[in-house]
């Protein structure tokens, strides 16, 4: 007998990446089920930072993507909240952006010499092109942004559109609206297998609890994204990159923007497995400062490195010396998905119909989550998305 | 936290050669079981560093009050002093000749695993007050803190922890209040009425949840620790000498009072620890000492993947072998770490531990005594694992985490709503369990509200807050 399956998507994977995903998804009326082996934001999601950063990225794909999900996070934001997915107005209360501790802060950028500044007032101007609103700083003014700024910086640029979000709140909230909109979120349950027919399309999935029949897979199984496209028997080469984050106690508001060392950007675009650390300092609502974060590719190795936190504290200090006089409280680590140039997978995959992509976003993926989940709901819709999917292809990797 | 600098006879001078070198042991946690290793190791011709965040050595059991007090019989609260006496002794002569570095005021905060081990401590917010202790083998001897169930009226002034009204009396010689209600579960609810009145303190109650049926089932572990139970029945002498009653099935579901504890409401329990509706009595007070019992401090060890176990009253130790050994090479643990049983398993376990440590043969009498004291230890926890329904005591409004004031509401939301289905996920979602305390406070509360039922060890790669500064500063050498 046929029975048409129960879903039209199903999610895999209930961080950021796969909420926003099952959001826009359920939004363009398709019926979604979002699959997890663990709790909502289980993975990197709840071990990372909130930064939406358009200042880091030079221009090309993925600051595109940055800007259009810069603009899909303010709107998001601006949600008010009763009426934002059905009963969603009880409980906490306010709009979305205050549910997820949305805060448009603005981000800072500041280089310590000459030719750092000259360097940096380059790159600025590259991305201007692109779109990004950047505004030099002259070094005698940076102190009317950020009072406690160590002495003596060149110059840095403002970059009004870094925002920054609580990672595991705006998963949650995501998915509690997809929720009330009617896709099914499915906690505890480890996909184990992806089904084919005999004509190479998407049958459906197996999971620990059973099968579930659907015609499309959506792999936001974030760092595990390599593992999960394995099942499907195609290849994508999602690495773990780690990263520590120290958290001071709480502190009156003494930073106000998120501040960085111009060095960041060399950083992020490395491709070695070496450890850098370039730290980039934020306060947040509830009062601690958040410092981070090193990357590194060591595996999956969850020991918390020494050498790492020191330079990060130092770091950290170097930017406000004020500082040097606090308690670090905690540190976390994540491992950050992580492909070789540095671009996330996002859409369908051409060797297997059905299979759709969306991981990899490396330490990018909570500012990349809406537009990846509103490209990914084109794509499921038949309709053309917002931005060309070309760069991010996951057989591009195959080719070479 | 050190007090005065004669509390440190010992504490070397940053980058003084007792810090750079490479012990045979260290022992982090300078308690019964740390205390016994410490000598027996030394005594066995092991060099040993012995640190410990305190001032004193000691550590819960053999808390006493600093010498400027002036207490003239510290030894009248404590059972056991002679052997405290006797291992102090031994840490002296051993301190004296070299083969023990006693380093008070060393909170580590993180341990690196390697042929040599190597430990972080912090020593104080002063910049340099950072210290790297080298070692070929460490044991893990850090205790246990109290578990705590919170409910309506908690953070009120007045209530203090069970362990916590002990600790003052045994170390400042001051009680919580005049009249003093004991509540919660456990075996230090007797120990720490019984320290009250003796103190001078009334008790109007001692209200412990479980019914002490359970012990019944384990007889012969009973018949085998004739110690333990002369304790308890000293204890208990000592309660009714002084009229205290014991109420079992029975907990503090509020505390009254506005600016302080001025009552409370005790209510019977059915045996899932739910109150039994109408059994509610109000006894008046202006102090309420509450303790659950203890769970084991073990972060320095799970931090580095050492295997845990998950103990009959429902916490998470470490996991040993019959030598005391974790499942870290280099790595040993004894006493409230490897689950909860009191200060003459501790003393047996760091005894035992510094024997295999240094390739000695373990006397097959303390190899009995140390299985007796621990399948005692395990007898007890049964007993005293809350209840699942004791969560019923909680009113929406009721805060769990009081470092960051997050309601039972707010934690309900995050499970039923916004798909939390662990602490962890709960923390992420409310800031349960971020505050100074790191969750050791809301923790149980907030894994039992999760729905995760089972245990798990709580990650915290830092023990303890770190001063930034130390941190950034480079290495001690
Ligand atoms: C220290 C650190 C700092 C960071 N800072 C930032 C920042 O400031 N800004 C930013 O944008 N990004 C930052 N990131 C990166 C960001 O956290 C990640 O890019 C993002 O969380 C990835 O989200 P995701 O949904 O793809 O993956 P995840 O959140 O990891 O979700 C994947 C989910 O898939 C599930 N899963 C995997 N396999 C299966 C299976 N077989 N069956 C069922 N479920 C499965 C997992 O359980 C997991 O929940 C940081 C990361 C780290 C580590
Ligand atoms: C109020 C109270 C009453 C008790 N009454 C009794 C009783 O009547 N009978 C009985 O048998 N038992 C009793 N106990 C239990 C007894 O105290 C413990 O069983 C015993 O102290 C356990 O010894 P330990 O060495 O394992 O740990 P502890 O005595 O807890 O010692 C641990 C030590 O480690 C140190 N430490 C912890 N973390 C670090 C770190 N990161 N860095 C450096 N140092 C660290 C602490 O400062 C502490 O000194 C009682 C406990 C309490 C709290």
């Amino acid at each position: 007998m046929l029975t048409r399956p129960p879903y039209d998507v199903v999610v895999v994977g209930a961080g950021v990446v796969g909420a926003a995903c099952a959001y826009y998804a359920t939004l363009a009326g398709l019926s979604v089920a979002v699959v997890d082996r663990g709790p909502v934001a289980g993975g990197t999601t709840g071990a990372g930072e909130g930064n939406l950063l358009v200042s880091d990225k030079e221009p090309g794909p993925e600051l595109d993507l940055a800007l259009l999900s810069t603009r899909l996070w303010g709107e998001l934001a601006a949600e008010p909240g009763a009426a934002f997915g059905g009963e969603a107005g009880r409980g906490t209360g306010g709009g979305f952006g205050e549910r997820i501790e949305y805060e448009a802060k603005g981000g800072l950028v500041v280089a310590s010499g000459e030719p750092g500044m000259a360097a940096l007032r380059a790159f600025a101007e590259g991305q201007r092109a692109a779109g990004v609103e950047a505004v030099e700083i002259a070094g005698e003014r940076l102190y009317e942004l950020e009072p406690h700024l160590a002495p003596g910086p060149a110059g840095g640029v403002h970059y009004p559109q870094d925002a920054q979000v609580q990672p595991a709140l705006a998963a949650a909230h995501l998915l509690r609206a997809a929720r009330s909109a009617g896709a099914e979120l499915r906690l505890g349950e480890t996909v184990t297998a992806v089904r084919t027919r005999p004509d190479g399309s998407v049958l459906g999935v197996t999971t620990d609890r059973g099968q579930i029949d659907v015609p499309a897979v959506v792999n936001a199984a974030g760092t595990w994204g390599g593992e999960l496209a394995r099942l499907a028997g195609v290849a994508l080469p999602v690495l773990p990159r780690r990263g520590f984050v120290l958290v001071t106690e709480p502190l009156p508001r003494i930073v106000r923007h998120k501040v960085y060392a111009a060095d960041y950007v060399a950083d992020v675009a490395s491709g070695s497995a070496a450890l850098q650390t370039s730290a980039v300092v934020e306060g947040t609502p509830a009062g601690p400062v958040l410092i981070g974060a090193s990357r590194e590719r060591v595996g999956f190795d969850r020991t918390l490195s020494v050498e790492v936190l020191r330079r990060l504290a130092v770091q950290a200090a170097a930017l406000f010396p004020v500082l040097a006089e606090v308690a670090v409280q905690r540190a976390y680590r994540g491992f950050r998905p992580y492909l070789p140039d540095h671009l996330p997978a996002i859409g369908a995959d051409a060797r297997l119909p059905g299979l759709y992509h969306a991981c990899g976003h490396e330490g990018a993926g909570i500012g990349l989550a809406p537009a990846t989940g509103l490209l990914i709901s084109r794509q499921l819709t038949g309709k053309q998305p917002e931005l060309d999917l070309s760069p991010f292809r996951a057989d591009r990797f195959a080719r070479s | 936290m050190p007090t005065s600098p004669s509390d440190h006879p010992n504490r070397p001078e940053a980058g003084e050669r007792a810090v750079s070198e490479v012990y045979d042991l260290a022992v982090v946690g300078a308690g019964p079981a740390g205390l016994a290793a410490a000598v027996t190791a030394a005594g066995l011709g092991l060099r040993c560093a012995l640190l410990d965040a305190g001032p004193r050595p000691g550590g819960q059991y053999y808390r006493h009050p600093a010498p400027g007090l002036g207490a003239v019989h510290p030894e009248r609260l404590h059972h056991g002093w002679a052997a405290f006496a006797a291992l102090s002794s031994r840490l002296k002569v051993h301190t004296a000749a070299g083969r023990i570095t006693y380093l008070t005021g060393h909170q580590v905060w993180t341990a690196e695993r390697g042929e040599i081990w190597r430990l972080h401590a912090t020593l104080g917010p002063e910049v340099g007050a950072h210290a790297v202790v080298r070692a070929r083998t460490v044991l893990l001897a850090t205790g246990a803190y109290e578990r705590q169930l919170p409910f309506p009226g908690w953070t009120l002034p007045g209530v203090v922890t069970a362990g916590g009204a002990q600790a003052m009396l045994k170390s400042g010689l001051v009680l919580p209040g005049r009249r003093v209600v004991v509540a919660g579960s456990g075996p230090l609810l007797l120990a720490a009425a019984s320290s009250l009145v003796s103190a001078g303190a009334t008790v109007p109650a001692v209200v412990e949840a479980t019914s002490y049926l359970h012990y019944a089932k384990g007889l012969p572990t009973l018949a085998a620790n004739p110690a333990k139970l002369a304790e308890g029945a000293g204890h208990g002498a000592t309660l009714l000498r002084h009229g205290v009653r014991l109420r079992r099935s029975s907990a503090v579901v509020e505390a009254h009072g506005t600016e302080r504890v001025t009552a409370v409401t005790v209510a019977r329990l059915d045996r899932d620890w739910r109150p039994v509706p109408g059994s509610e009595r109000r006894i008046a007070c202006d102090a309420l000492a509450v303790g659950h019992g203890l769970l084991p401090q073990i972060e320095l060890a799970t931090e580095l993947g050492a295997r845990t176990r998950e103990t009959p009253d429902g916490s998470v130790a470490l996991a040993v072998d019959s030598g005391m050994r974790t499942s870290l090479a280099g790595l040993w643990a004894a006493g409230e770490t490897c689950g909860v049983g009191g200060a003459d398993l501790a003393l047996a376990e760091g005894e035992l531990a510094a024997r295999v440590i240094a390739g000695r043969p373990v006397p097959p009498a303390l190899r009995a005594r140390r299985e007796r004291r621990r399948a005692f230890a395990e007898l007890m926890a049964a007993a005293h694992r809350p209840g699942p329904a004791w969560t019923e005591w909680l009113r929406p409004d009721t805060d769990v985490c009081r470092c960051e004031e997050v309601p039972a509401a707010r934690i309900r939301e995050a499970v039923e709503e916004l798909g939390a289905g662990d602490a962890r996920t709960v923390k992420l979602l409310t800031r349960a369990g971020m505050g100074w305390c790191q969750g050791r406070m809301c923790g149980p509360a907030v894994a039992c509200l999760s729905g995760d039922d089972r245990p798990r060890a709580d990650s915290r790669p830092l023990a303890c807050p770190v001063p930034l500064a130390q941190l950034a500063g480079p290495e001690p050498s």
